[in-house]
């Protein structure tokens, strides 16, 4: 933001002057607009239901929300079934992201020198994250099922009665989210690699050749430490989506077998909108993830500067 | 000058010429890359290649056990998927065979005994989800466009805070927004209306266009429409005949990752609307659940759904990256 708006030069003539929309004014007519709808559908809502987090609200009774304090912030907190999706949650955000920091990372290395129909593999393998994650669940489903899915088949379990049946047995269905989430967002992490590899330049290596550097060494000393910021920023993001995942989720399992999935997000939902409704408590559980989400991104922003700076 | 004399390749060079990596073993190694790549994208497509494979069974090829690859393609996933069906007995099959005024669509749901009685909701919910993904678009990108050009082009105090606050909307869990939302909807009557879902995507793409857009004008040099100010222009003609033209490649870019990221949504389409506004990713899984699953069906579903997103990941792959970032990652 280096210059200020100057006064048009050929506005002198006055009839001009009084004609023309001064940019102070445009200006206000382009922000506005956006600024009042953001913080009527977004700031609003947000202070709301930080409100209701302290309040026993239901939306399905005629009651107005009564202030019950820290009783709901409380009671999650001291639940033993909430940490436990708690910690299910964050099982399931270590595997994920780091088995898509791990494969998007080895993709982006082998994708790294163009070659013939390079540019086409990318985007083949970009498509997953491009589609509706409730149709991916959705179809995961199909293909997960023991019987007529292929997955099993592909694995190598080709008779149905012994097959694992991934989404119905407990232990097993967290991996299932786990593979689904891994197999969508993967190219995520492969293109930000892909982007942050592509950025570094040529001469570091050629000056290692010369120092005859192994590419053990180049890696370790040249790569890696050049991809860091960008590759922290694909874990970021993702840790992030791994605490809101609710689509995938929804359309894989729906926190089920019992509540081997119910992760914070699906938790959330069913406390909001099922059997009782309870707007207060879900809306502290909520605020509760929106803490730990901010802790964990500024964890994790710490990490990205000192990457950078390093 | 020297640069004369060197022969300049016509076609810009990409791959690497370096002498140490066109050796034997060199070749080796690449030829073995590029097999690895085939592969992973291999194993990445089946998913897809095998729901679109499942849209054209038909419902016993759907089930079958072992899984079938080779099977007769046929349209009932797809006929089902917009008709609405009616169980037909023996005696009502062979006397409805003998109407001469059955379409082709009759005679694919005639053969397992069904006959075509009405149109599904599928289309009308499909609909739902062009009129407000398409609207939506329309408005976040041109009200993101206005405030992408004053963050870009005029100094804003506390611009900086004011640009993370926008981007900040789109990093809380959906689930927290929808709360607050549902109530005020239901308060003005919003609930399950077209108009609210398109506020409530516009407002969700919002924050996106902004970002996205700021990047691509920050690309465009003032310079230009400073010389245009200079002879005459009023800040709107320069924004409307300078700007614009030069930005359209943003625009388009970001206009369809608007468009599919309204076209994905399922959280709040799910909490915020019931039988009237209802998109199309709600309804998908919910077709689970009446009498029987028929994956034909959900597959021929989920590939009409799935299609154009794909023909857009082409489309837009010079752009990926910026617009799964936010545009905060430029190349």
């Amino acid at each position: 933001m280096s210059a200020l708006p100057q006064p048009n030069p050929t506005s002198s003539s006055s009839q001009r002057a009084r004609r023309q929309i001064s940019d102070r004014t445009i200006l206000h007519l382009f922000i506005w607009p956006t600024l009042i709808l953001l913080i009527l559908i977004n700031i609003f809502p947000l202070f709301y239901s930080l409100y209701l987090s302290f309040t026993n609200y239901s939306v399905i009774s005629n009651k107005p929300p009564e202030w019950v304090g820290f009783a709901n912030f409380i009671r999650m907190l001291n639940s033993e079934e909430m940490w436990s999706y708690f910690a299910l949650t964050g099982r399931y955000a270590l595997l994920s992201v780091g088995l898509q920091t791990g494969i998007g990372f080895g993709l982006a290395l082998l994708l790294r020198e163009k070659f013939k129909a390079s540019g086409f593999l990318t985007t083949l393998i970009l498509i997953p994250m491009m589609l509706s994650p409730v149709v991916v669940g959705l179809f995961w489903k199909l293909i997960f099922n023991p019987a007529y899915g292929i997955f099993n088949y592909l694995i190598g379990f080709t008779n149905p009665a012994v097959a694992p049946d991934w989404l119905a047995q407990p232990d097993l269905a967290l991996f299932a989210i786990v593979i689904v989430d891994v197999w969508m967002w993967t190219p995520f992490v492969m293109l930000l690699c892909l982007s942050g590899l592509s950025a570094i330049p040529d001469y570091l290596y050629e000056a290692a050749a010369i120092d005859r550097a192994s590419s053990w060494f180049q890696f370790w000393r040249i790569t890696l430490p050049q991809v860091a910021p960008l590759l922290l920023i694909a874990v970021l993001f993702r840790t992030i989506e791994a605490f809101k995942a609710f689509d995938v989720v929804m359309g894989l399992t729906g926190g089920g077998p019992g509540t081997a999935t119910n992760t914070v997000a699906i938790e959330i939902y069913r406390q909001a909108f099922l059997g009782q409704f309870r707007t207060g408590r879900a809306s502290a559980l909520a605020y509760i993830v929106l803490i730990i989400i901010i802790a964990v991104s500024n964890l994790y922003i710490r990490q990205i500067n000192r990457a950078r700076e390093g | 000058m020297a640069s004369q004399n060197i022969s300049v390749p016509k076609t810009p060079i990409n791959y690497s010429i370096r002498v140490d990596k066109v050796g034997v073993r060199a070749r080796i190694i690449r030829a073995v890359r590029i097999a690895a790549i085939s592969v992973v994208a291999v194993i990445m497509l089946i998913p897809i290649a095998w729901m679109s494979m499942t849209a054209f069974k038909s419902r016993p090829d759907a089930v079958a056990v072992p899984p079938k690859v080779s099977f007769e393609p046929t349209l009932e996933g797809f006929v089902s998927l917009i008709a609405k069906t009616r169980q037909l007995t023996t005696e009502q099959i062979a006397e409805y065979e003998k109407n001469p005024d059955l379409n082709w669509a009759d005679r694919i749901m005639l053969r397992r005994g069904q006959a075509i009685i009405g149109v599904s909701e599928y289309p009308r919910r499909f609909l739902n989800s062009l009129i407000i993904a398409g609207v939506s678009t329309v408005f976040s990108v041109s009200l993101g466009l206005l405030s992408a050009y004053s963050f870009s082009r005029f100094s804003i105090p506390g611009a900086g805070d004011l640009l993370f606050f926008i981007l900040s909307t789109r990093m809380l869990p959906p689930v927290v927004v929808t709360i607050p939302v549902f109530l005020m909807y239901r308060a003005v009557g919003l609930y399950d209306t077209h108009i609210g879902m398109i506020i409530l995507y516009t407002v969700f793409n919002l924050s996106f266009s902004v970002w996205l857009l700021k990047g691509f004008l920050d690309e465009i040099p003032r310079e230009y429409e400073e010389a245009a100010l200079v002879d005459g222009y009023t800040r709107l003609q320069a924004f409307r005949k300078i700007v614009l033209p030069q930005a359209v490649t943003g625009i388009a870019a970001t206009t369809v990752f608007c468009l599919i990221f309204a076209w994905n949504e399922y959280a709040f389409a799910l909490m915020l609307t019931g039988d009237v506004a209802r998109t199309a990713p709600p309804s998908i899984p919910s077709a689970l659940g009446t009498g029987g699953i028929e994956w034909a069906r959900i597959a021929a579903g989920s590939m009409g759904f799935l299609i154009p997103v794909v023909i857009v990941t082409f489309a837009l792959r010079k752009y990926l990256l910026r617009g799964v970032t936010f545009g905060a990652i430029r190349k």
